[in-house]
């Protein structure tokens, strides 16, 4: 699996959406992200990836673009 | 000021001076801004006929009753905005307050308490068990304030399981595996503190005598919720503290006091066994006859103001709760700011606390 498919199966697993409202999808956009969908999408990036994020990445953790590119830093070295 | 700007300043890092005119410049803004923006708010405000220009330091502002918060939908925000609904832990039969939170003061609650707590506990995560049921954050459209804490706590933990089931009953088997699964590591424990007594420590007590002890010396916990019930049971801080380092090892233990109504800011316990305001709020004894502000070692009831509601106008706030201010910027554990004492409900109050309304069915 690459790891754009890893990174879109944590989003559809955990919120139980399509492949198609990835893009644009923001934090608080649907229901299931909500502040419990938060930290149990962001265990299933941690395990996905095996990293652990930084309490600061989780809170700016806001969009499906934003969270590419926060795991794309130096620190997790997710490369899309 | 805006809350990104306060949120830069290290949580325990100012003296009374400079705290005094950041929270007097804050605060007489979130005022404004709610005068504006919430009708009920401002009705209030010109009944008491209050006047902005008069104030001098963040005490003049008008504070509201918690109760408020119960008789009235009160919000600064269009419905729409409205990302979380939190409510209070009222037991059944009593009104619940409800606080309406958007994106930004939701965010920013989460903001404040991260760093209040990496204060404690380092800003590392950490393995966590969570010594509530799964059950507690089911509803979630409507969190309670036991939800409230458990998912705020969560950010901190790497890997997280409930020590309880729904039931109530500890997970055995599970805690067992997950400490021997993160054997070595430093473990965060997080709960509320009757149930703590009740469901953790009675049952880690009934098991030793089985033979089965757990190991938790390198854990932290975290607790709050309230002493009422214990008090009944003659428990204080030092025993609990005592109890249950002998019974599994646990010797960090920080207590804290926080509601729903201002949730992120919370007051830690440090070493001394003394709650700490932060930079992003602060507590106001006053004094039951005239309201009048009391001073260091007066007993009286507490106001608490913080520096992050956007969306309701729950800034300034007068608790049913009585305590009194130990000392300013001169605890012996280092952290600036006021430090203090809650002694419980006041009388005639109704019960809350999130471990207290739980505790009320024992």
């Amino acid at each position: 699996m690459t790891n754009l498919e890893k990174y879109n199966n944590a989003f559809i697993e955990t919120f139980e959406i399509k492949e198609d409202m990835l893009p644009d999808l923001k934090y608080q956009d649907i229901d299931a992200w909500d502040s419990v969908g938060h930290m149990g999408l962001i265990a299933a990036l941690e395990d996905a990836f095996d990293i652990m994020m930084d309490t600061d990445d989780i809170i700016d953790f806001s969009s499906y673009q934003k969270g590419k590119e926060i795991l794309a830093k130096d620190d997790y070295g997710v490369e899309f | 000021m805006t809350f990104e700007e306060i949120l830069e300043k290290p949580p325990y890092s100012l003296c009374k001076e400079e705290k005094e005119k950041l929270l007097t410049s804050r605060l007489t803004e979130l005022t404004k801004l709610h005068r504006e923006k919430c009708p009920e708010y401002r009705r209030i405000l010109d009944a008491i006929g209050f006047d902005a220009t008069d104030v001098r330091t963040y005490t003049q502002l008008p504070f509201l009753p918690v109760s408020m918060f119960k008789e009235h939908d009160l919000r600064s925000v269009p419905k729409e905005e409205v990302v979380k609904t939190m409510t209070s832990s009222g037991t059944t039969g009593q009104a619940v307050s409800k606080i309406y939170l958007d994106k930004a003061t939701s965010t920013n609650q989460q903001k404040a308490m991260v760093k209040i707590v990496s204060e404690f506990t380092g800003s590392g995560r950490m393995p966590m068990i969570v010594i509530d049921c799964p059950g507690v954050i089911k509803n979630r459209a409507m969190f309670s304030a036991r939800g409230a804490g458990i998912l705020g706590f969560s950010i901190f933990g790497a890997k997280k399981i409930y020590a309880l089931n729904d039931e109530m009953q500890l997970d055995v088997e599970a805690l067992k595996e997950f400490l021997e699964k993160y054997k070595g590591q430093r473990i965060l424990l997080f709960g509320f503190t009757f149930m703590i007594w009740q469901h953790f420590y009675k049952e880690l007590l009934r098991l030793r005598e089985d033979g089965i002890r757990f190991d938790l010396s390198n854990g932290i916990l975290i607790h709050g919720g309230g002493w009422k019930k214990l008090t009944s049971e003659a428990v204080g801080r030092d025993e609990f503290h005592k109890r249950l380092e002998d019974v599994c090892g646990l010797k960090q233990i920080h207590d804290y006091y926080g509601m729903v109504e201002q949730t992120g800011c919370i007051y830690m316990e440090c070493e001394c066994g003394h709650l700490h305001a932060s930079v992003f709020s602060d507590v106001i004894i006053r004094r039951g006859l005239d309201f009048s502000v009391a001073g260091i070692g007066e007993t009286g009831i507490v106001q608490v103001v913080s520096t992050i509601p956007e969306s309701y106008p729950g800034h300034s706030l007068l608790t049913e709760d009585e305590g009194v201010i130990l000392g300013e910027d001169d605890c012996p554990c280092g952290r600036k700011g006021k430090y203090f004492k809650i002694n419980g409900r006041l009388k005639n109050a109704e019960i809350r606390g999130c471990s207290d309304t739980y505790a009320s069915k024992f």
